[in-house]
């Protein structure tokens, strides 16, 4: 096994890294792992419920005997819980409890036997000026971006409305939600490249740039500020067509009778889109626009593989994952998770409230 | 009435001018990626990818003519190529740097030492000398040659194909793929049962409970990271490929209760109350009408549990990628590729089209269903 790596020009890292591995199913073995858990977890699952109704029909509550009504009435009580028991359990573990916890991680000092430190790891943080660079970056993404990406979608949307080719136009805008924020990351990567001066510029804007008479090329992502609207650039990318999608649904919904009677007034297109369409799709655009700043509070990938916080571009989230992984502070961490999960939640009662005004 | 017509045919090559200019923009930087992945290292850090796509009128590096020297008539002949590729056309050329451009292709020009050089339009050349130029050093031709667009394939074979080099996707494809199908998999099946209940079933407490999903739906995963790290160390299975698929399918849950349950209460109340009064179980109703019926919806969130997971680095990073180098998936490769080889564009670009070629696959072909899913999800 050795020496066949060898022969092949392995680096010695890579054989280093190779030799623990016990045989050549090493890569088939998660394979087999997987679709043994796909069969357990698919099987186990149908079983469970299966196996749990007939125990509830045939043993504890037999439809049959003497107190048959109540049997049948005791059955169907307890039946939507056996339904909702997986979901929630794991729900509950992998999304309720880590809030509690996170929150219970920030009040504690990992280096300190996991004492209770009261509010100290904000404090910490919150004297830290990365922090401060964290939050006013996401401040400003959280104006720009969901702003930008409804905007450009509402526009596209309006655009294409009446466009013959329009359905082709809307699936290539709607495409980059398609791609992973790393690839997209790599695409704009290539879109700022910068070559020395004198060189044929490869990277499109520094080509433009030169073109239209620039003297020097710009490494664009290391100026500070301005470098935070380079990046903010990739996720309007990939979030417009998502808002172009959901408002292109909402301008068909909206009745014809009222565009009519605007154009028999004599209303020009652009009173008919600022003063009849827009108003009658705010609630759409509302929604578009929340769902979007919550995919800004959590931007990571972007940030991590573009300038990884460099040259002032830090989130919060990237903020949280260099704490929690690199300085290994799982306090200060928790702390800033906290602050993400703070600025998430004006938006998580107003959904919750909305969810259930529509129920009733 | 004919001003009217008129306004409006303006009006209306204004908007396919603007919405033609904004798909153009829309697609520009992905071509540039996938053009570039296939182009060579020389060719992308020689010019921009857009020059690629058509024939280029470029001044070239100087080459440094050589070969087999033949004796003919008295003279010492070389004879050559400049350019590998077949249809490169020489449109000037030169000896020196400071005028490249001096000949035109079959000009002869006379160099010292009784040397000649014809160099022709195909970029063949001919040199001759009085005496061997064994040992020496021979003239170098400065050309300004059209180059049509030329495109290899050998990124793809060297990233998917090359076990031995170190930067291969071959393995982080396969695990990509690994991570992906159990964790699209699982979330729905659970999903499925509890959005019933939630739809059809009448139990106390239902309106909570639909509340919590709707709050789950937005609670950042990096609040789960490390309690779900320490939770996972704690019942023994560590970072790997278990606990990503647990963590999928806990992450996944929110939505897909969600879609599903919405999808399922829309569906017409009289078929359920029918298999009711025939004596069907919830469990046969469940299992034999409202699974089949609810089909859209479960593709729609299969998609984006797809989508999810495939692109997804923060996750894997922290529940399955651990320090052996055997686990990683293909966005983590292409970070740590962005790291090592940040200027090798050929290599990054083919590992980045790579990564992304799968999920636009289905993107293509199961547009219908994520539009779908996107508005059942959303406009409420």
């Amino acid at each position: 096994m050795r020496e066949s790596i060898a022969s092949r020009g392995y680096t010695t890292k890579q054989v280093i890294r190779d030799v623990p591995v016990s045989d050549s199913g090493e890569i088939m073995s998660p394979l087999i792992q997987g679709i043994l858990t796909i069969i357990i977890g698919v099987g186990g699952c149908v079983a469970y419920f299966y196996l749990s109704n007939l125990f509830l029909d045939k043993v504890l509550f037999p439809a049959r005997g003497a107190n048959i009504g109540r049997n049948i009435n005791r059955a169907n009580a307890i039946r939507p819980w056996l339904f909702l028991f997986p979901a929630f359990a794991a729900l509950s573990l992998y999304l309720a409890y880590p809030v509690v916890e996170t929150l219970r991680l920030s009040l504690q000092d990992r280096d300190q036997a996991n004492a209770f430190v009261g509010l100290a790891n904000y404090q910490q943080m919150l004297n830290e000026p990365k922090f401060w660079e964290a939050l006013k970056n996401n401040m400003l993404w959280l104006l720009v971006v969901p702003a930008a990406s409804t905007a450009l979608g509402l526009l596209i949307a309006q655009l294409t409305d009446r466009l013959s080719w329009g359905n082709i136009a809307k699936s290539i805008i709607f495409m980059p939600m398609a791609i992973s924020f790393v690839g997209a990351a790599v695409i704009w990567k290539l879109v700022y490249e910068a070559r020395p001066e004198g060189t044929e510029q490869i990277g499109v804007l520094n080509a433009i740039y030169i073109y239209f008479g620039g003297t020097e090329p710009n490494v664009w992502l290391t100026i500070p500020f301005w470098n935070n609207f380079f990046l903010m650039v990739v996720l309007i990318w990939i979030q417009t067509g998502f808002a172009m999608v959901i408002l292109s649904a909402a301008l068909r919904g909206i009745p014809e009778e009222t565009v009519e009677a605007a154009v028999v007034d004599g209303a020009n297109p652009f009173q008919i889109f600022f003063k009849i369409k827009v108003p009658q799709i705010t609630s759409t655009i509302v929604v578009v626009w929340t769902t979007i700043t919550i995919t800004v509070l959590k931007v990571f990938d972007i940030v991590f593989a573009m300038t990884n916080g460099q040259w002032e571009t830090q989130v919060l989230a990237n903020y949280m994952f260099d704490k929690l992984f690199r300085a290994n502070d799982w306090g200060v961490g928790s702390a800033a998770a906290m602050i993400i999960m703070l600025l998430v939640s004006p938006i998580l009662v107003w959904n919750v409230i909305n969810a259930r005004r529509e129920m009733r | 009435m004919q001003s009217i017509a008129a306004k409006r045919s303006a009006l209306s090559w204004v908007v396919n001018f603007s919405v033609i200019a904004i798909v153009l923009v829309w697609l520009f930087p992905t071509t540039g990626l996938f053009v570039s992945s296939f182009r060579t290292a020389d060719q992308i850090t020689s010019s921009g990818w857009w020059s690629s796509l058509t024939t280029q009128e470029k001044q070239n590096a100087p080459i440094r003519i050589g070969g087999e020297e033949t004796e003919a008539d008295g003279l010492f002949v070389i004879e050559g190529r400049l350019f590998e590729a077949e249809d490169v056309l020489v449109r000037a050329w030169g000896t020196s740097s400071r005028r490249p451009n001096e000949f035109a292709p079959g000009d002869t020009t006379e160099l010292t030492k009784d040397r000649t050089l014809t160099v022709q339009e195909d970029g063949s050349y001919r040199f001759t000398a009085a005496v061997s130029q064994e040992g020496e050093r021979l003239p170098r031709v400065f050309t300004s040659a059209s180059t049509p667009p030329e495109f290899t394939t050998d990124n793809y074979e060297t990233m998917l194909f090359d076990e031995g080099s170190s930067d291969s996707m071959g393995k982080a494809f396969m695990n990509t793929f690994i991570v992906t199908i159990p964790a699209t998999v699982i979330p729905i099946l659970f999903a499925a049962f509890a959005a019933y209940a939630l739809a059809w079933m009448q139990f106390p407490g239902r309106a909570i409970l639909i509340a919590a999903v709707v709050a789950l739906l937005v609670v950042p995963l990096q609040l789960a990271l490390i309690p779900l790290l320490k939770f996972h160390n704690q019942i023994g299975i560590g970072k790997g490929y278990l606990g990503i698929w647990f963590a999928h399918t806990g992450f996944g849950l929110p939505l897909a209760i969600y879609l599903l349950r919405n999808y399922m209460v829309s569906l017409p109340k009289d078929i359920i109350e029918n298999a009711r009064v025939d004596g069907a179980t919830d469990f046969q109703i469940f299992t034999r009408i409202i699974l089949p019926l609810s089909f859209p919806a479960l593709a729609s969130f299969a998609i984006f549990q797809f989508l999810w997971v495939w692109n997804d680095l923060l996750v894997a990073r922290v529940f399955l990628i651990d320090s052996s180098g055997q686990t990683t998936v293909m966005t983590n490769h292409i970070v740590e590729l962005l790291g090592t080889r940040g200027g090798n564009w050929e290599i990054l670009a083919t590992a980045a089209f790579v990564s992304i070629v799968v999920p636009l696959c289905v993107f293509f072909f199961m547009q219908k269903y994520l539009v779908r899913g996107l508005l059942a999800g959303s406009v409420k």
